[in-house]
Order: structure tokens, then sequence, then C-alpha cells
């Protein structure tokens, strides 16, 4: 009986305890999901496990600075609440219903009469295909025909900038930094042009450019040539930064990476290669198609690369491990591809186009559906479609085609919240506004040594050893004698020489080091041959058919 | 089919009618790209802006002196008022905020070697001609004579003011410790180390532990006295002679000697093993030091014609500052309110200094603080980086400085070098490397 008493309380002590556990718990769990939220939007990478620092100095300000992080990525994620819009949607009410049937005039008879009036169409007579530009706040459109019609304007508004007949063939355009400034591949050369349509350079160096880029925080014009050389000019200072030959012919395509500035350049046999003003080789090969590449782009945060083919193929990669996500294949080769701000894909094939949504780039290996369904799909009218591009923080999709150029409304294709104070990319901006920005941008313009596939290396310790780094800078020391290591790894098939011949290809190319591989192979073998003929005298004539090199 | 499309309305940014607009904030790190890139590139300009700002020199005050100024003395109760003493014996009492000269007066027939201020606010200068003169510059007209005089035996150096009794301590061949009530008496108590000759450099009172007093000698003695016990505490004798100490203003245990060796030391008092902090960096003899008021930098002038500002516990000089003109700095005080430095050089001029160069006062408005604020974190963040170190550290030194500081390093380098071979070729174990802090201390006697 004593024992039984205080028993019971404590037992419905415990059972309440459990229940306010309960509901802890399912705190506790909120918050664990809403800071493992802001961690992995709005975090810094991998924590530093400060326990393991031994220096106390060292471990103090790496437990600050640890924490700073968290609670500004808490922060950050706190503000969320503060955004003024939510994306645009198109859902499906029941089960019967498909996105993709929807046609545009039902979008616009939906949509309010501000947002409807983005969806217009231009005809512009027989002086296509048309290119075309955003300006980086999707304020401006350029366009630009092969055949020299060239006009810039404030679409929303219908302001006209500037519309010039150059009587030129006209290959690309691009917008410069704002809509005060673009550039525009001629025949011969890359011209200039302010806002107004004033011609203000003339670049010479960059010839019979094909496909032009701009780095808007580098204020670097890249070009690539129908030779298949690349060009960096630096338009701030008008200095060539860079030039060299992809050797690989005309190019086919071409995109920069947003997140890290590097430049894709596609190729006629199916590869793209990834290059930065920093070497003289392309950083990365990859094979996407097995025909000429025809489109390739790559999302805002850089995670995703999209390329079409004339192989009709359209495959997606992850280009941070370089890895195939998956592809499939098209009726028609894609001939233009655009990823927008939310990560739908528009492809351009023929005269259709066809926008995907971000399913497609969660990589699923047993999935049986060889062909994604589309999220939206719009042409067929004939008109051969030249480029397709997302109006940066619009849910609008650009289209240029053999007849002119369409706006059509994409809804949840744009990022709703501008930032107004990152510089170019404020919608709204006055002329203020926007000269302001521009000084900031030109004071803040990032070195086109800091281009690297990696874009956080700056400030990053070089953790080559001392002893390397002093090996480095002798410069009389002796060169390490790769054929003398080569010699002492492995015999037999697979041996590091064997290897090291096979692999270091190219045989008609006579080298230094090729020969004395060659001869160090030569001597092991016949070593080896006249070891085996020793042992078989060794072993006299019954036991002959035992000797082997292996002995 | 649910359907709902953007539509943001240009008077959302900007009001129909106002000329305000409105800023929207979107902190997802993919509309931000490039973060650490333009971060650094941010933290670069503002390290150039940082130097392209700093312009150290404020002004000389005129008229200056006519020989070189061998002493300064801040008024403790005042945040403008100083005293400068010249070489022909004339003290200048001055206004820091008008840059003007309040009172002046010929207080000793040659050098005035020290002075100092009375919780009277009268002015005390002692000088090499063997007097020590009380003055009372707010209440009297210039050029007036003495309030009091006490003659002494010796050449004075030095005086220092207790911080609450009425009593002074003068440094010549002894200390003495004077009464000011007793205008021209002999000295009340009498300092000295028995064993020690030579003469007091310089000496100082402890403000927050009063009754300490610090001392250094031509004997390369550092002599710390506690006025309670009529005796001396310790005497360290260091590789070098000193010309001046100070005592640490926040940490009252802590004192500063700029030494002959080129150096300045900073001291414990309670454990005189080794020096706590070695300040390298003059290329001649350290004539003066001062504290800041916040304890956390110091100040020092040197027979090499230039003046360096220090942070407390690092070795090298943040500053230094120098001019065409500036001939060798006998004399530096820190500013009360901690933002400008003075310097008093042998051609006659008390020159005021910034103390952080590139920093301007006055009012600031809050974005101009913010901006400030954000570019010193980044600074610091990326402080690492060899441009960012490379221009933060960069002075223009006179070329005969520049010169001399390698001849220094290559002569330094040398001993250096002949050390490391003795020890080489003696048994392992024999001769130890001695810690640079503690190299300073030769003995010690209690």
């Amino acid at each position: 009986m004593s024992s039984d008493k205080p028993t019971k309380p404590a037992k419905a002590r415990r059972k309440s305890a459990s229940a306010s556990n309960h509901i802890n718990d399912a705190e506790a769990k909120a918050l664990a999901h809403h800071v493992e939220a802001a961690k992995t939007t709005y975090g810094r990478g991998q924590q530093i496990r400060t326990k393991s620092v031994k220096d106390k100095k060292l471990r103090a300000n790496l437990k600050v600075l640890e924490s700073k992080n968290k609670e500004s990525a808490l922060q950050a994620k706190n503000a969320e609440i503060l955004l003024d819009n939510s994306a645009g949607l198109l859902e499906p009410e029941h089960e019967l219903e498909r996105t993709y049937k929807v046609r545009q005039d039902e979008i616009r008879q939906d949509v309010g009469i501000e947002t409807a009036k983005k969806a217009f169409e231009l005809r512009l007579g027989d002086l296509g295909p048309y290119q075309f530009d955003f300006t980086r706040n999707g304020r401006d459109l350029l366009l630009g025909g092969l055949k020299g019609h060239v006009a810039s304007f404030d679409w929303r508004q219908g302001k006209l900038g500037c519309e010039l007949n150059l009587n030129e063939t006209v290959r690309d355009i691009a917008y410069l930094h704002s809509s005060q400034m673009f550039a525009v591949a001629q025949k011969k050369n890359v011209y200039v042009y302010a806002g107004d349509g004033v011609e203000l350079h003339n670049l010479k160096k960059h010839v019979e450019a094909t496909h032009l880029q701009f780095l808007p925080y580098h204020f670097l014009l890249a070009s690539v040539s129908s030779t298949g050389v690349l060009r960096y000019t630096d338009v701030s200072t008008g200095a060539m930064i860079y030039e060299q030959s992809t050797k690989l012919g005309p190019p086919t395509a071409f995109c920069q990476n947003p997140r890290n500035a590097i430049l894709h350049v596609g190729h006629q046999k199916g590869t793209v290669t990834l290059w930065s003003p920093n070497s003289s080789t392309p950083l990365a090969k990859l094979l996407t198609n097995s025909g000429p590449v025809r489109a390739m782009s790559i999302d805002r945060s850089g995670r995703y690369f999209v390329a079409g083919g004339q192989d009709r193929k359209v495959s997606i990669w992850d280009i941070r491990n370089f890895k195939e996500l998956r592809s499939f294949h098209l009726r028609q080769p894609a001939s233009t591809v655009s990823i927008s701000d939310r990560n739908l894909t528009a492809v351009g094939w023929g005269t259709q186009i066809s926008i995907y949504n971000s399913d497609i780039f969660s990589h699923t290996p047993s999935d049986d559906v060889k062909i994604p369904a589309p999220y939206m799909a719009w042409g067929g009218e004939g008109n051969t479609i030249s480029r397709v591009k997302f109006c940066p923080f619009e849910d609008v999709l650009g289209i240029s085609h053999s007849r002119g150029y369409s706006s059509i409304l994409v809804p949840g294709s744009g990022e709703p919240n501008p930032d107004s104070l990152e510089s170019g990319t404020n919608p709204f901006e006055t002329t203020r506004q926007r000269q302001e920005a521009e000084v900031h941008a030109l004071l803040e313009k990032l070195q086109p040594e800091m281009i690297s596939l990696d874009p956080n290396f700056i400030g990053n310790l070089d953790l080559a050893s001392e002893e390397q780094r002093r090996k480095e800078r002798d410069l009389d020391s002796k060169k390490e004698d790769r054929i003398e290591r080569l010699k002492k790894k492995g015999r037999g098939r697979n041996s590091a020489l064997k290897k090291y011949l096979r692999k270091s290809g190219q045989r008609n190319v006579i080298d230094e080091e090729k020969v004395r591989a060659r001869e160090a192979l030569s001597r092991m073998d016949k070593r080896e041959v006249a070891k085996v003929q020793k042992l078989r005298r060794e072993y006299g004539p019954a036991l002959e058919r035992f000797a082997s090199k292996s002995g | 089919m649910k359907i709902k499309a953007l539509s943001r309305s240009a008077s959302s940014a900007q009001a129909p009618g106002s000329n305000v607009t409105r800023l929207s904030r979107n902190l997802d790190p993919d509309v931000h790209p490039f973060e650490r890139a333009r971060e650094y590139t941010r933290a670069l300009n503002a390290t150039k802006v940082e130097r392209m700002f700093a312009q150290p020199f404020l002004a000389s005050f005129e008229p200056g002196h006519v020989d070189g100024v061998y002493s300064f003395a801040k008024d403790p109760n005042s945040l403008e008022h100083f005293a400068s003493g010249s070489g022909d014996g004339i003290v200048k009492l001055w206004d820091l905020t008008t840059r003007e000269e309040l009172w002046q007066a010929q207080a000793h027939e040659n050098m005035v070697k020290g002075m100092c201020w009375t919780r009277q606010k009268q002015l005390i200068t002692c000088g090499a001609d063997r007097t020590i003169k009380l003055f009372d510059p707010y209440s009297t007209a210039s050029k007036s004579r003495p309030t009091a005089t006490w003659l002494g035996q010796g050449a004075f150096n030095s005086v220092s003011h207790h911080r609450s009794l009425p009593s002074f301590a003068a440094a010549s061949s002894n200390i003495s410790i004077y009464d000011v009530s007793r205008a021209s008496g002999t000295p009340v108590q009498t300092l000295t180390w028995p064993t020690a000759t030579d003469t007091v450099n310089a000496v100082s009172f402890n403000q927050s532990e009063t009754s300490i007093l610090g001392s250094c000698a031509t004997d390369r003695a550092v002599i710390l006295y506690d006025l309670r016990t009529n005796s001396p505490l310790h005497r360290n004798v260091l590789t070098f002679a000193c010309n001046t100490l100070e005592w640490n203003p926040m940490e009252p245990f802590n004192f500063a000697v700029g030494s002959e060796d080129h150096n300045a030391y900073v001291f414990d008092m309670r454990n005189m093993k080794r020096a706590l902090n070695v300040l390298k960096g003059h290329v001649a003899a350290v004539m003066s030091l001062d504290w800041s008021p916040t304890g956390e930098e110091l100040i020092t002038g040197s027979y090499d014609r230039s003046v360096r500002i220090w942070e407390r516990a690092k070795g090298h000089a943040r500053d230094v500052y120098h001019t065409k003109r500036m001939q060798r700095v006998f004399s530096v005080a820190w500013s009360p309110d901690s933002n400008y430095v003075l310097s008093g050089s042998d051609d006659g001029n008390v020159r005021l200094w910034r103390a952080r160069a590139s920093q301007r006062q006055g009012v600031k408005s809050y974005a101009l603080r913010q901006k400030e604020e954000y570019d010193a974190s980044l600074k610091q963040r990326y402080s690492h980086m060899p441009e960012i170190r490379r221009i933060q550290r960069h002075r223009h030194l006179p070329n005969v400085v520049k010169k001399a500081g390698e001849i220094k390093a290559e002569e330094l380098k040398s001993i250096k070098r002949r050390e490391e071979n003795e020890r080489r070729h003696t048994k392992k174990g024999k001769v130890r490397r001695t810690a640079e802090r503690e190299k300073v201390i030769l003995a010690r006697e209690q």
C-alpha cells in the first residue's frame, strides 16, 4: 500500500508530462524544420565543425561566424513574410484537365486587363527571322532582324527607344548593362549602339561574330565567331581581355551560366565546351548530343543545363557535377531553349513551343515516361521559331519567329519579387536610380580573374603545403622523371608504362618522353623473356612448361 | 482551371503623385549572384578609399615656438587645453579647438624639460636651469612671473603630479617629492635606489593606483616606487636606457616605456620578467610616448622624425606620420577626446594630427554611418587577402627612414644569423633561444 500511493500520482504526472512533451515535440519539430529550410535556402554552405579546432582564438572566431551565419539565414527566412507578390500559377481543378490544353485567349480572359495587355504580337514583315533580348529588369526589348532591322523599345509602355535599318546582316544582339547600350553582331564586326540608336563603338576585333553574350557583373561582352574564336571585351574600358580559338569549328550555340559567368559554347559534333577568360583550354567538355548542339540554356541558380541538338535530343544536365539527369527526344530538333527564373523550360522546335515545368529536372531513373508532358504549348501556325526567352520578373515568354515577335503569357514563370537594390534588376527603376545603380555597378565590377567554376573560391585559403609552393617557386629544381616512376609500377598487360602509352594518344606525335617510355617498355619485355628462358634452362626439359614470367 | 498571372502595377512601386519610390527586397541568394566576389570587390574599394582619405595632418599651432618643443602637458581637467615647453625656456598654453595661443611665459633660462598640471589648474614646469616653477596660466596675464619657485641641486628632467595629493615628483639625479603648498621649500621626500648613481630621465605617477611612481634612468634601470612604504619596489635593468615612461590610463598595472633601442615596450608591473609587448618599427630612439585615453592605443615620437601609432597588443605600427619639415619628435600627446594626436618637434612646431588618418569628424548621416560600419566589417573579413593587406599596410616613408629601416633589418638579421651559428656549434641545449619579450630585461633587483 505504502508503495502504491506515491506511484499513482507519478504515473498521472508522467502522462500529463508526455502530453505536454508531445506538444513541445511538435513545436520543436516545426522549429527545426523552419531552421532547416532557412539553412537550405539562405545558408552559407556546410557548417564548420568548431569542436575539432584546437586553436582557442580561431575556435572562438569560427563559433561567432557560424552563429552569425545561422542567425542571418533565419532572419532572411523570417523576412519572407515581407515579400510583396506571390508567383503566378496554372493549376488543373480536376483530373481530366490538362494545363497544356489551355489556350492563350483563355488565359488572357482570366487575368487582369493590365496583364492581358502583355500578350501581344508584332508582325514585322519579311525582315526576319528575328533575334531579341530583354534588359535584366525585363523592361526593354531589343529586336534584331537578320536583314538589318534593329529596334529597342519599352515593350509595356510601347515607348520606342530607337529603330535602325542597318542594311547589313544582323546575326545576334544583346543589351549591355542597361537599356542605354546594346551590341549588335553585324556582318563583319560587332557594333555598340546607344539606347537612342547612335553608333558608339565598332569593335573591330570581334570579327564575324555569330553569337553574343554579356556578363553583367563583369562588364564583359563575349562573342564567338563563325570561325570558332571566342573573344571577351571589357565594355567599361574597351580592352580586349581574351581571344582564343575553340578549335572546334563554327559554333552552333552560346549561353552563359548566370551563377558563375562561365560561357558554354555548343559545337557541330555535339560537344559543349565551358570557357572562362582565365584558361586557354576549355574548363570542361560535355558530350550532350550526337549532332550539332542547336540550343542551350542554364537556370538562374546555375544548377541545370538544358541542351537541344539536331539529333532531336534534349538533354538535361546537373552542371555542377557534370552529370546528365535525363534526356528525351522531340519530334523535330530544338532550335531554342530558355529557362525561366522559376525553372520553367521553354523549348522551341520547328513551329512549336513546349514549356515544361521544373519536374523535368528531378531525376527519376525508373521513369517509364520517355517524353515528359509539357506544362504549356504554343505555336503550330507555320512560323518557324528562332528564339524564345522568358521576360525577367514577368509571366511572359517572348518568342521571335520568321514573321516577327510574339509575347505570350506563361503563368508561374517569372520571379514575383524583384530586389530593387540589386543593380539592373529593378523593373520600376527611375532614371536617377538607373544612373546611381550604374555607378555602383561599375565600382563593384568584378575582375575577369574572378570567373571560375566555383564562384565562391575568393577568400579561400590556399591549402597547398609550403613545401609544394617552395617547389613551384624553385625554378632550378629537377623535374620529376615520370618515366622512372612509371617503370617501378607493375608489369604485364596493364603496366603503368603501357597505360601511359595508351592514354597519351596521338601515335603520330613523337615526343621525348614517349620515346623513352617505349624504350623502357621494350627493355622490360626483353628482360622478362630472358628471365623465362633462364628459368626454362634451370627447370630442365621435363619441367620447362612451368617456367613463367611470374616465376 | 485556376489561372493567376503576375500583375505588378507601377503604382505599387511609386504611389501616384508621390516622388518616393518603394524599395522591395528579396534576399534569395539566386537573385544576388557572385556574393563573395562582390563583397571582396567592395572590401577592396573600401580599403582604397580609406587610403585615399588618409590625410592625417590637420594643422600646426601658430605662432609656434622659436626653439624645439621638448615637453607637453595636457590639462587633465580640460578637453581643450594643453601646454608646450620649448628649448628657449618659453612655455605656451594652447587651445585645441581654436588652435590659438592663450598664454605664454618665459619659464626657464634654457630648455623646459618637463611639465605637469596640478589639481588647481596650475602649471608646474621644470628645466635644465635647476629650477621648478609654478605658474597660474588661467588667472594671470601672459609673461607674468611664477607663483612659486623651487631650487634643486641639479638639472630637472621630468615632473609628475600626484592624482589627489598636492605633491609632485621631480626627477634629477634622484627623485624628489615636493609639496605644492609649501612654496620654495625643500623636498618632502627623496627617493633613490641605493646603488643607482645616474640621472633619472623620466618619472610618472600612476593616476589610478595613486601612490605608485615609475621612473627610468640613464643607467638603463626602470624603478618602481611605492610612496606608502617609502621604499622602492623593484629595479629592472633593461638592455638600453629609456627616455620616457607612461602608465596605461585604463589598466593601472600596465605601463609603456620608450627606449633608446628604437623600440617601445609595454610592461605589467606585477610581472616584470618579460614585456607584455614589444613595439618595433622606429629606426631611432623613441623620445616620447603617450597612451590614448581608451588605453587601447599608443603614440610614440622618435628621433627618426616620425610619429607612430600602435595598437596595444600588436607588434607593428598602425600608422606612421611624418612631414617634410618635421624634425626630431621630442614630445607627443593623445588628445583627451581620443580623436586627435599632437606632436612637438625640434623645428619648434606643435602639430595636430588625426588619430585615425582617414576618419572625419562632424555629423554624419545615418546612411553614411551604416556604410562605414559595413565597410569596416568587410575590410575585417577580407583583411587576409593579399591585395587588401598590401594596400592597407603600405605607407610612404621618407627615404632616410626607409633606408635606415632596411639597414637595421639587415643588421638584425646578421646578429640573428650569428646567434644561430653559435647555437649550431655548441652542445645541444646549452644555448637556449630567449623570447623576444624576455630579451629586454637584463637584470632584476627587489
